[in-house]
């Protein structure tokens, strides 16, 4: 490959220096001495680690500058743990730097490859097993195996099918019906729009019918945002205002990009704001991304009032709420 | 002999008798191994390991993997009586009421911070000095594959404990299983039993975390020394130093107590960091519940790149017959890292394709020697702090007073641009480096005493390197490029065609050095001046 210029030449291992403590006994002696302090000092380390562990009282909180409040048996385990093993650590490789020897010595390594003879031998012996087995010759046996062992993994792919049900629908569907109510989360309250000052924001659940109890899973699909605005603040079609009830406009809380809680609303600028990858959705546009990874608005939640007064869904969800997936319609 | 002796010799005796070990551990207590800080890096990996696995084990004594509600009843007192699931709850006990149980979550975490970085600094020393290069390619694929593992066990480690901003992370683990085309969502519904997010996700990644994946581990750690052990540790050239041998210490007893040592400081280390470092304080975030969120949730450092390239993407979502494909999940989710490890793992075998060279290698390179690589290292690296930046945003933004726009901006035009530009920088700092090489072998080194000649003259007196520093920087191999060879003699034309041109192309970009000095140089340049 290539062609090698003339090199320098190797003037081969340098001259090996003694340390001190390979001519001088007494710094040999004080190595040796230094070694054994260090494994004392380790010794020290678990004796700090069993007075901590059952003398130190578990709620005994100590001020420590930089940690502040600390735990002191937390730390006098740790601490005593953590200097058990590190002076081990520093007296053994002390040990080996001073005491042992430091001479590098050279060792040969062997080809990786085998001799010729072997690697022949190697192929004879596969070829003769593979006829003796009469792969070659039986080809009824090679195929129906092959198509034995393919088959024998279906079952590996086909037992796992249990793991969980099918999606059907679920994914398009919410538990807000019409005519749901508004519910507080937490308190499970009715509101009503006076509830809610402009400017405000509020996190709702649907009703619960009586007796139910609310899932993660029906919360992971069903948290709705209420923000509260003054209604000529609204940049919306008809539809969509017609969505909105005194200036108030709801949301599905679960982020259009990967599913987690758009939590973050900035009053000034009338925007949400995903914590996990910044997606930011413009409230007075009906939720339109203006900025981030994500693909689609925030599902908005049709509401208005029933005859008391308490907040509604005037439909389901028009769309499926949270992240995409293949079978979204979008 | 001794009484201490004879005891010894009856337990080699028996052991020996029914094993034969003395014929193997005669050769291998004498076993060399080559000295140099960056070959601890490994070391380390390999000992966080072990210390994953004695600080996990003490978890699991408490640890209840169980997505069933349960009323805290502990001594934490902010979360007395509110419901949350039993592996958060238990959690919490292991924290508050088990003596050291608190110090023993933050080793374990502590470990996997750098279980993973001491595994990343190992891959930088093995591709930037070309350890990876034949015989040692079946060993860089096992590392590429211990590193991905890795960083799965690591994200399935950090969701268990159930809380705020673990089950943010599985929300997102969630949405880029649903996103992948077709199966998707029948995949999320199997690894969920259902809708997200279910009450048996953690009782199934729990296994995996404990038995599954560090099961393959020990498996594949195992072959991975076993083969470093039986092709020898590569070693750094100087003086004394060939592609024939390996200068350095025995195992016994220099490296038995240099690495056993270095194990114990390893975790001595480690523990100290939990007695005094808090990491991941689970107690503030509260139990999981899908509408509520911390402000600004972040992964550990090894899946931030990931959630930064998530976080730049552009807004795509593509509706086709009837399907929805969100292209701003799948290609910075999976399509781009499957890339990143995909052309990882096949680096060796694409690097000896672009340059040619098929031989063995013992010595390793010194990183301005093979400036090709070195840049496409740098440039990959350059990437990687990219979207790690863009995964720190909000934490960015709100410390350095910048809006996490400019971050994001900066991030998605860097991403493109920064990396050719790293390439192109590093490759010209190598050739400098050479330059300087090749200075200072024919001309020695710049003392900085001036000298006035007779007729006035000042000079500065250089000092002559020494023979073994002269050798080590010029006894590398510099490659040849390839020669396209379009047509053969017969006239019949290349059948590898367009192939045959890259690989000519690359290897000549890969060929690109300052020539080193050679000895007939040297020895002219030294009759020239004496």
């Amino acid at each position: 490959m290539s062609k090698e210029l003339e090199p320098l030449a190797d003037p081969g291992l340098p001259e090996h220096v003694h340390r001190k403590a390979d001519i001088d006994p007494i710094a040999a002696k004080r190595a040796e001495r230094q070694v054994a302090v260090l494994f004392s000092l380790s010794a020290a380390g678990t004796l700090l680690f069993i007075y901590s562990f059952f003398f130190i009282k578990e709620d005994l909180f100590i001020f420590i500058p930089v940690m502040g409040d600390t735990n002191a048996q937390q730390l006098g385990i740790g601490l005593g743990i953590a200097f058990g093993l590190l002076f081990i650590g520093f007296g053994a490789v002390h040990w080996a730097k001073t005491l042992m020897p430091d001479q590098e010595v050279i060792a040969y390594r062997h080809t990786l490859r085998s001799e010729d003879s072997d690697r022949g031998e190697f192929i004879k012996a596969a070829k003769l097993g593979a006829e003796e087995a009469g792969l070659g010759r039986r080809p009824l046996i090679k195929r129906s195996l092959f198509a034995a062992l393919g088959l024998a993994g279906i079952p590996a792919v086909v037992m796992l099918r249990d793991l969980g049900p099918l999606p059907g629908n679920s994914l398009n569907e919410t538990s807000w019906k019409t005519g749901t109510k508004l519910v507080t989360d937490p308190g499970d309250r009715p509101i009503k729009a006076s509830d809610l000052e402009v400017g405000g924001v509020a996190q709702v659940m649907p009703e619960l019918a009586p007796g139910k109890k609310r899932t993660l899973e029906d919360i992971a699909k069903d948290a709705v945002l209420l923000v509260r605005l003054r209604p000529i603040d609204f940049q919306l079609d008809a539809e969509r205002l017609s969505w909105t009830h005194e200036g108030i406009i709801a949301f599905s809380k679960i982020c259009s990009h990967m599913g987690c809680a758009v939590a973050l609303y900035e009053q000034t600028t009338k925007h949400l704001l995903c914590p996990c990858h910044q997606s930011t959705f413009d409230v007075t546009r009906a939720a339109k991304v203006i900025f981030g990874p994500s693909a689609r608005p925030l599902p908005q939640l049709a509401i208005t009032v029933d005859a008391d007064g308490y907040l509604i869904a005037k439909q389901p969800f028009t769309e499926a709420v949270g992240p995409s997936f293949w079978e979204r319609k979008s | 002999m001794t009484a201490r002796e004879r005891i010894a010799g009856n337990v080699a005796n028996y052991v020996d008798e029914r094993t034969g070990a003395a014929a193997w551990m005669k050769k291998n207590l004498q076993k060399v191994f080559p000295d140099h800080w960056s070959f601890m890096l490994g070391e380390i990996a390999l000992y966080s390991f072990v210390i994953l696995l004695l600080s996990g084990t003490f978890l699991t004594f408490w640890f209840d993997p169980s997505m069933r509600h349960v009323v805290y009843e502990g001594s934490y007192q902010p979360l007395k009586d509110v419901e949350m699931s039993a592996a958060y709850a238990s959690t919490l006990h292991i924290s508050f009421d088990v003596r050291g149980g608190l110090l023993m979550r933050q080793i374990h975490h502590w470990a996997a911070l750098i279980f993973l970085a001491a595994i990343v600094a190992h891959l930088m020393r093995v591709f930037f000095t070309g350890a990876f290069r034949k015989p040692r390619e079946f060993n860089w694929i096992l590392g590429i594959g211990l590193l991905t593992l890795g960083i799965v066990e690591g994200f399935l480690g950090y969701s268990l404990p159930d809380d705020l901003l673990s089950g943010t992370g599985i929300r997102i683990a969630h949405a880029i299983i649903q996103s992948i085309p077709v199966v998707g969502t029948y995949l999320s519904f199997f690894a969920f039993g259902g809708a997200f997010p279910g009450e048996i996700f953690i009782p199934r990644i729990y296994i995996v975390h404990v038995l599954l994946l560090p099961g393959i581990f020990l498996a594949l750690i195992t072959v991975h020394l076993m083969l470093v052990w039986y092709q020898k540790h590569t070693q750094y050239p100087g003086p004394g130093r060939t592609e024939k041998n390996v200068v350095g210490y025995p195992l016994m007893p220099v490296y038995m107590a240099k690495a056993g040592g270095f194990f114990f400081i390893v975790f001595g280390i480690t523990a100290l960091l939990g007695a005094v470092a808090s990491i991941n304080s689970v107690w503030l975030f509260g139990p999981y519940t899908p509408a509520q969120i911390s402000a600004g949730s972040q992964p550990d450092w090894y899946m931030g790149w990931l959630d930064g390239l998530v976080r730049m993407a552009p807004p795509i979502e593509t509706y086709i017959f009837g399907h929805t494909i969100s292209w701003n999940i799948l290609i910075p989710g999976l399509i781009i890292p499957g890339i990143i490890f995909t052309g990882m793992a096949l680096y060796p075998f694409i690097e000896s394709w672009m340059s040619g060279d098929k031989s063995e290698h013992h010595l390793l390179d010194r990183p301005r020697n093979v400036p090709n690589r070195t840049a496409l290292g740098v440039m990959s690296l350059t990437f990687m702090l990219v979207t790690l930046i863009n995964g720190g945003n909000d934490i960015i933004a709100t410390h350095f007073d910048l809006t996490i726009n400019q971050i994001m901006w900066f991030s998605r035009i860097g991403v493109i641009v920064l990396p050719p530009l790293a390439f192109v920088i590093t490759k010209r700092i190598c050739l400098s480096l050479q330059r300087r090489d090749r200075e200072l072998v024919l001309h020695g080194k710049e003392t900085g005493r001036l000298v006035m000649l007779p007729h006035g003259e000042f000079i500065e007196v250089h000092e002559e390197l020494s023979a073994a520093k002269k050798f080590t920087l010029t006894q590398h191999v510099q490659p040849q490029a390839i020669a396209l060879v379009t047509e053969d003699k017969q006239g019949v034309l290349n059948p590898k065609g367009i192939r045959a041109k890259i690989q000519a192309k690359l290897s000549k970009a890969n060929a690109e050095n300052i020539a080193k000095p050679t000895a007939t140089e040297l020895k002219e340049l030294e009759s020239g001046h004496h």
